[in-house]
């Protein structure tokens, strides 16, 4: 390897490794303001799974869409969504990215084209095929559309209907599947006829296969080569991500479906420790930089709880705002990019 | 006597316990019962109602299901139609409309499209409301647009004597039964008689008398409108507080009766005010109560917005105790 190559291949594990630590301090500290009532209402921890978001957003490009669950604290992060605008939305203040309306469940932020935050499982599956379809007429065709969600969406109708639709009409949607081995406390195998997932998905005649969830590079090489075929025109592609969720399924849940010992056994694959592990005895990192990685992200994140501690919250005033709007606020005045169509003149 | 009689007279239990009991003995009695919903085994069900079950009747009357709403609520239309009594349990409302074809094309059509020959004796519980900050697609209440369909009967345990004894009647009953449990109440504590038995399904009950105004409420907005009325009685205002507890069908003769007497009228929803229950029975009783009314019909709804997340938010966008206050305030002024 050239030592400019080495060099790229270098940075890209140390960003990894940092913004999955990142991940793993902000949600640490939610779970911790929830103890003291800061953060409210359901709050999903992502523990466990954070290579999948940290490895498919490092392939993402500023134009390409990303839909995600309510278990979406770390995508949006890595987004692009500011720390403190997340944790204000969670501290449920005027300044979070959903204006206090979403919580941790409904994290938006158009501006870098994160499309929430939906907490129908399967919802959002349909809208990924809509934003795909958009880029697809409007002749976007280096956009793609990404679309998170847990495996227990796949027993929902809406799973088998959008993915139908997808490969019908050919659209640029990266199907990521966080295949964490529970919907709530119902196992893969009391979910589902057919636990190979990417089979399944397969035979709506989209491309489809299962990656090692728990390794970051092994999904970010997946999920390059995904984004490379759909760019080029390959129409959409699901990836199963195998993983693990290390905590209950939401603050609420007492977690009494699962061995502790399957946790545990889990626990050793932790997706930080182990690529800091190797990244450490390859020589690709030292241990002072790791220790800096970990207090950066601290500094991230306890900026953000103060900025979210002092920020105000919504006049009441405003309850009746963002139900509908007027004529005059259309914020969508058309399509930048004309319609591509070669003979017909569009009335 | 029944066999949940402890000897001890009427017991102190949550509204969680008393369904949880009043499930448990539909499984014990009926062997054609069963329940089935997201997470209702080993989880315990959503808000753990159905905690333990599993372990005494098994997991196929205990039956977990995928995340597939439309698809095990057609189930269960099915199973009913082949001489089982399935109890189906939807996590929230919000996630019932994944189900909505189901019940109210299938489910509530099939009595009348086969000319009497299909009925569908299924019951369904789902939880409703909001106040626990979980915002806009868990938090609604949507009870109103099932009351629309006929076909369906819709029911709203409002106390734990409810919770307890309404189950046995709508299981006994030959059409479909939704019951809308408001996630607020599982915690509350009520007086449960083990003796009562199979109660009436379509009667309102009349939870305190007063001659000044009728408070009409359901689900979560009963206990509201309780304390509501005590804080009026010091103000010298006394309330009727009825509790609809069929939303479907309305028990227009037990409001009628109540407004005939009271001359005013309080109607309560948690739901959206257009086109909502309240403007229903606003309606209705505007039409057969008309000439004893001494001021026009009042309704408080909820605020038309999704539910928000933040606590301030979400309070304001449903009626609170003291907003129940106001608007019967209002309607008792004399007029100036
Ligand atoms: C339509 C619908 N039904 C039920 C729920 C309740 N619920 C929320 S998360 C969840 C489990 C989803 O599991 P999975 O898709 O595997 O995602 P994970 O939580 O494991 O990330 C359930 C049942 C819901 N939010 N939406
Ligand atoms: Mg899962």
């Amino acid at each position: 390897m050239s030592d400019q190559l080495f060099e790229t291949a270098r940075s890209l594990e140390h960003r990894l490794l940092a913004d999955m630590i990142r991940i793993r301090v902000f949600e640490e500290r939610c779970a911790e303001l929830y103890g003291q009532s800061k953060i409210r209402g359901f709050l999903h921890l992502y523990i466990g799974e954070e290579a999948i978001a940290t490895g498919v957003m490092s392939c993402l490009g500023p134009t390409d869409a990303v839909l995600a669950t309510y278990r979406e604290h770390g995508h949006a992060l890595l987004r692009g969504v500011p720390a403190e605008s997340i944790m204000s939305e969670m501290f449920g203040k005027s300044t979070g990215c959903s204006g206090g309306r979403g919580g941790s469940m409904h994290l938006f932020d158009e501006s870098v084209r994160f499309f929430g935050g939906n907490a129908i499982v399967g919802g959002h599956l349909p809208l990924a095929v809509g934003l795909g379809l958009a880029d697809q007429m409007l002749g976007r065709s280096d956009q793609v559309t990404v679309c998170f969600f847990g495996e227990g969406a796949m027993a929902e109708g809406e799973f088998h209907e959008a993915l139908n639709l997808a490969a019908l009409w050919n659209v640029p949607v990266l199907f990521c599947c966080e295949n964490n081995r529970y919907a709530m406390g119902t196992s893969l195998q009391s979910s589902e006829s057919q636990v190979d997932l990417a089979l399944k998905a397969a035979s709506y005649s989209i491309p489809a296969w299962s990656v090692d969830g728990m390794d970051v590079l092994e999904v970010h090489k997946a999920t390059t080569k995904a984004l490379t075929a759909i760019r080029a025109g390959g129409g959409p592609m699901f990836i199963e991500f195998q993983t693990y969720r290390f905590r209950a399924h939401s603050m609420f849940d007492p977690d009494l479906y699962r061995d502790s010992d399957e946790v545990e056994q889990w626990k050793k694959r932790d997706p930080i420790m182990t690529f800091g592990e190797r990244l450490l005895d390859a020589g690709d990192v030292t241990s002072d930089d790791i220790d800096e990685m970990w207090a950066a992200a601290r500094a991230e994140t306890e900026a953000a709880v103060e900025v979210a501690d002092a920020a105000p919250l919504e006049s009441i005033d405003t309850l009746l705002e963002h139900v509908t709007l007027e004529a005059s606020e259309n914020s969508s005045p058309g399509p930048d990019t004309p319609f591509v169509d070669d003979d017909e003149v569009w009335p | 006597m029944s066999a949940y009689d402890t000897g001890e007279g009427i017991r102190s239990m949550t509204y969680r316990e008393a369904m949880h009991e009043a499930l448990h003995e539909a499984l014990a009695n009926d062997d054609r019962v069963f329940i089935m919903g997201e997470d209702v085994a080993d989880y315990g069900g959503t808000y753990a109602v159905t905690k333990g079950l599993h372990e005494e009747f098994g997991r196929d009357r205990v039956r977990n299901t995928p995340l597939s709403e439309s698809g095990f609520v057609g189930a269960g239309i099915g199973a009913a139609l082949g001489g089982l009594r399935p109890i189906v349990e939807i996590m929230t409302v919000n996630f019932s409309l994944l189900a909505l074809d189901q019940l109210v094309n299938t489910a509530a059509t099939l009595l009348h499209m086969s000319g009497g020959q299909l009925n569908v004796p299924l019951v369904v519980r789902m939880t409703t409301g909001a106040g626990r900050q979980l915002a806009a697609q868990h938090s609604h209440s949507l009870e109103g647009w099932f009351a629309h369909v006929p076909g369906l009967k819709v029911i709203a345990p409002a106390t734990a004597e409810d919770a307890r004894w309404m189950l046995p009647s709508a299981l006994a009953d030959p059409n479909p039964v939704i019951i809308f449990e408001h996630s607020g109440l599982y915690n509350d504590r009520g007086p449960v008689d083990p003796n009562t038995g199979p109660v009436d399904l379509d009667r309102a009950a009349v939870r305190r008398s007063g001659s000044d105004l009728t408070i009409i409420a359901s689900a979560g907005m009963v206990s509201k409108a309780l304390e509501a009325a005590d804080q009026l009685d010091k103000s010298g205002v006394s309330a009727d507080v009825i509790d609809l507890r069929s939303l479907r069908p309305l028990d227009i003769p037990t409001l009628a009766a109540s407004v005939a007497r009271t001359n005013r009228a309080l109607v309560l929803d948690e739901g959206w005010r257009t086109g909502g229950l309240s403007a229903e029975i606003a309606a209705t009783l505007a039409e057969v109560c008309f000439w004893s009314l001494d001021a026009p019909i009042a309704r408080l709804a909820g605020v038309e917005v999704p539910i928000p997340y933040a606590k301030h938010l979400e309070l304001a966008a449903v009626p609170q105790v003291d907003d129940i206050v106001a608007a019967a305030g209002n309607l008792v002024r004399p007029i100036e």
